[in-house]
C-alpha cells in the first residue's frame, strides 16, 4: 500500500500572493502541489520529503481559458480534461487539445493541471520506482546516488522530459508567466527548459507558474501531435512529436518539429526544409528528424525501435495536420 | 484536522490528517470499503470515486482537497434498495468476475452515463480507459455499459 507519508503541513492559500508568501517563508522546504498526479506519486516513492506542501487548487483565477486577444491566455490550474474538451482550444489549437486528450487516463486528466504538466518532473526507469527498488539497485544521480544507470559513465542526469504539452506548446511559440516575491517574469517555453534531468526547468523554488501565453496562430498555420506509448489508454510517452508549419498556396514555410521523451529537454529538429508541399519535402524532414533524434535507455521501449519511430511519427503528423488536404 | 464534505448526499465530517488519502478515509474511517485499492499510484482505477461529479483516483487525493466538495462512492449509486442501472447491467451481462475492479468501473461508467446516456462503444472505451481489469478481458464490461437500461426501460422492467 502506497500511503502518503504524513510528515508535512498542508497549506491551502486562496491567492497567488498568499502562496508566494508561503514559499518565501519556507524556502526549499516547501513544494507546490496542483493536481498531485505527479508529485504525490513521487512523494510516495520517497523522491521528495517536503515539510510544507502548498496546495494551489483553492486559488481562483488560474482556471481562465481566454482565447479572445492576439495572445491566448491559459491558467495554470486549467484541468487537462477541460483543455482537451474545450471547443475553442480544439478549433484554434488542435494539436494542444489533442496532446491534452492523450495524457494519462480519464481520471488523471480530471485531476491533473496544465501548470503541473508543464512542470512535470523528468522520468527514468531508474527513478520512478519505489524506495525499496531504488535501494536494492543502488541509487542514482537524480536522487541519493552518484552514478547514472543509463549512461554508466556520465555525471549528468539524463531522465527524460515526459510531458505531452511541452513539445506542442514549444511549436506554438508559447511562453510561461512566472510569479515570485521579486515580481513577474515571462519566459519563452524554450528558455524555461534546460538540459538537466535532475531539474529540467529554470523555475526557482519560490516561483509559481501562473499562466501560459500562446500567440494566436495565423490562419495558414497547420499543426499536429503524435505520441507513442505502451498502452494507449494511460501511459506516459515513449516518444512524442509536435509539428507546425505554414501552408500558403501549397507552399510550406516555417516548418517546426519538436520531439520529446528522449532527453531532459524537448528537442527541436534543425535545418528543416521549406518549399512546395510534396512527398520529397516530407521525406527530407523525416530523414533529418531520424538523424538528429537519439533516444536513450532512460525510458521504456527498445531504443532502436523508438528511433525508427521518429520519422514514422513525423509522417503521421503531416497526415494529421493536412487532414482532407492530404486525401485531395 | 476536521474535514467536512458531502458523502453520497449526506453531510459528513471526519477527523483526519490533511494528507490522509481520500481512499483510506473512506475505507477505514468511514467504513465504506466498496472503493478498492489496486496500485496506489493512479494506474488502475480501482479507487475511482466522483468528486463534484467527476471520476478521479482517490488514492492520489489528499482528503484536505475534498473539503466542501460532493463525494460519491459506489455505495451511493443504489437508490431505495434498487441497484443503479449500470450495476444491474453488470449483474445481467456478466460484467464482473472476481469483482475487485468492479466498483471503479461502475463509478466511472455512472459518470459517463450521467452526461451521455447512450454512449457508443468508442466513447465507453475512452471513458473506462483509466480502469484495469485482469479477469474479464473488458468486452463484457463494455457490453454491460452499452446495454445499461435508460430510466424508462428500467421502470418498465
Ligand atoms: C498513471 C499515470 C500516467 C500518466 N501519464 C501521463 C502522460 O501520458 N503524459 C503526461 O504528460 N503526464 C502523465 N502523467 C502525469 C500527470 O498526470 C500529468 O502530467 C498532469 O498534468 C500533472 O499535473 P498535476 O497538476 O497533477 O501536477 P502535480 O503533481 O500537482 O505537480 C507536478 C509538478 O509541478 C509542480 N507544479 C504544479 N503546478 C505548478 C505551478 N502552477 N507552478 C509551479 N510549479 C507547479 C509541482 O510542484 C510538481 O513538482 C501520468 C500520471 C500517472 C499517475
Ligand atoms: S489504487 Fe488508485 S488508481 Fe490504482
Ligand atoms: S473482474 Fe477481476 S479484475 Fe476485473
Amino acid at each position: 500500500m502506497l500511503r502518503i507519508a504524513d510528515t508535512f503541513v498542508v497549506e491551502r492559500p486562496r491567492t497567488v500572493a498568499a502562496a508566494l508568501a508561503l514559499l518565501d517563508a519556507h524556502g526549499d522546504k516547501a513544494r507546490l502541489v496542483a493536481g498531485g498526479t505527479d508529485i504525490l506519486v513521487n512523494i510516495k516513492h520517497g523522491l521528495h520529503a517536503p515539510e510544507v506542501l502548498v496546495d494551489l487548487k483553492a486559488i481562483d483565477g488560474l482556471r481562465v481559458v481566454d482565447l479572445e486577444g492576439d495572445v491566448f491566455e491559459l491558467g495554470a490550474l486549467v484541468a487537462i480534461h477541460d483543455l482537451a474538451r474545450h471547443p475553442g482550444v480544439q478549433a484554434a489549437l488542435p494539436s494542444l487539445a489533442r496532446a491534452a486528450g492523450l495524457i494519462a487516463g480519464p481520471q488523471l486528466r480530471r485531476m491533473g493541471t496544465l501548470g503541473g504538466n508543464i512542470c512535470l518532473d523528468t522520468r527514468c526507469v531508474y527513478i520512478n520506482q519505489t524506495h525499496f527498488w531504488r535501494d536494492a539497485l543502488g541509487y542514482c544521480i537524480k536522487k541519493d546516488g552518484t552514478v547514472c544507470h543509463v549512461t554508466k559513465v556520465g555525471k549528468k542526469c539524463v531522465a527524460a522530459a515526459s510531458n505531452d504539452t511541452a513539445p506542442v506548446l514549444w511549436t506554438l511559440g508559447a511562453s510561461v508567466r512566472l510569479a515570485s516575491p521579486r515580481g513577474v517574469r515571462e519566459l519563452a517555453l524554450e528558455d524555461f527548459y534546460v538540459n538537466d534531468g535532475e531539474k529540467n526547468t529554470v523555475l526557482a523554488p519560490d516561483e509559481i507558474l501562473t499562466h501560459v501565453r500562446v500567440p494566436r496562430p495565423a490562419p495558414t498555420r497547420r499543426m499536429a501531435y503524435q505520441k507513442l506509448r505502451v498502452r494507449d489508454s494511460i501511459d506516459y510517452p515513449m516518444l512524442n512529436l509536435a509539428l507546425a508549419f505554414d501552408l500558403d498556396g501549397g507552399v510550406v514555410s516555417n516548418l517546426d518539429v519538436v520531439v520529446s521523451a528522449v532527453a531532459a529537454r524537448p528537442r527541436r529538429v534543425k535545418r528543416l526544409p521549406e518549399g512546395p508541399l510534396s512527398a520529397a519535402l516530407i521525406d527530407e524532414a523525416a530523414a533529418l528528424a531520424h538523424k538528429q533524434v537519439r533516444p536513450l535507455t532512460n525510458i521504456n521501449g527498445d531504443v532502436a525501435w523508438r528511433r525508427e519511430m521518429v520519422p514514422v511519427l513525423l509522417r503521421r503528423a503531416f497526415a494529421e495536420a493536412l487532414g482532407e488536404e492530404a486525401a485531395a | 484536522m476536521k474535514i467536512q464534505f458531502e458523502l453520497n448526499g449526506a453531510p459528513t465530517a471526519v477527523e483526519a490528517t490533511p494528507m490522509a488519502r481520500l481512499l483510506d478515509v473512506l475505507r477505514e474511517d468511514l467504513r465504506l470499503t466498496g472503493t478498492k485499492e489496486g496500485c496506489g499510484e493512479g494506474e488502475c482505477g480501482a479507487c475511482t470515486v466522483l468528486i463534484d461529479g467527476r471520476a478521479i483516483n482517490s488514492c492520489l487525493v489528499p482528503v484536505v482537497q475534498v473539503r466542501g466538495a460532493k463525494v460519491q462512492t459506489v455505495e451511493g449509486l443504489a437508490r431505495d434498495g434498487r441497484l443503479h442501472p449500470v450495476q444491474q447491467a453488470f449483474v445481467d451481462h456478466g460484467g464482473a468476475q472476481c469483482g475487485i475492479c468492479t466498483p471503479g468501473f461502475v463509478v466511472a461508467a455512472a459518470e459517463l452515463l450521467a452526461r451521455d446516456p447512450q454512449p457508443d462503444a468508442i466513447t465507453i472505451r475512452e471513458a473506462l480507459a483509466g480502469n484495469l481489469c485482469r479477469c474479464t478481458g473488458y468486452q463484457k464490461i463494455i457490453d454491460s455499459v452499452a446495454r445499461t437500461l435508460s430510466g424508462d426501460e428500467e421502470a418498465a422492467r
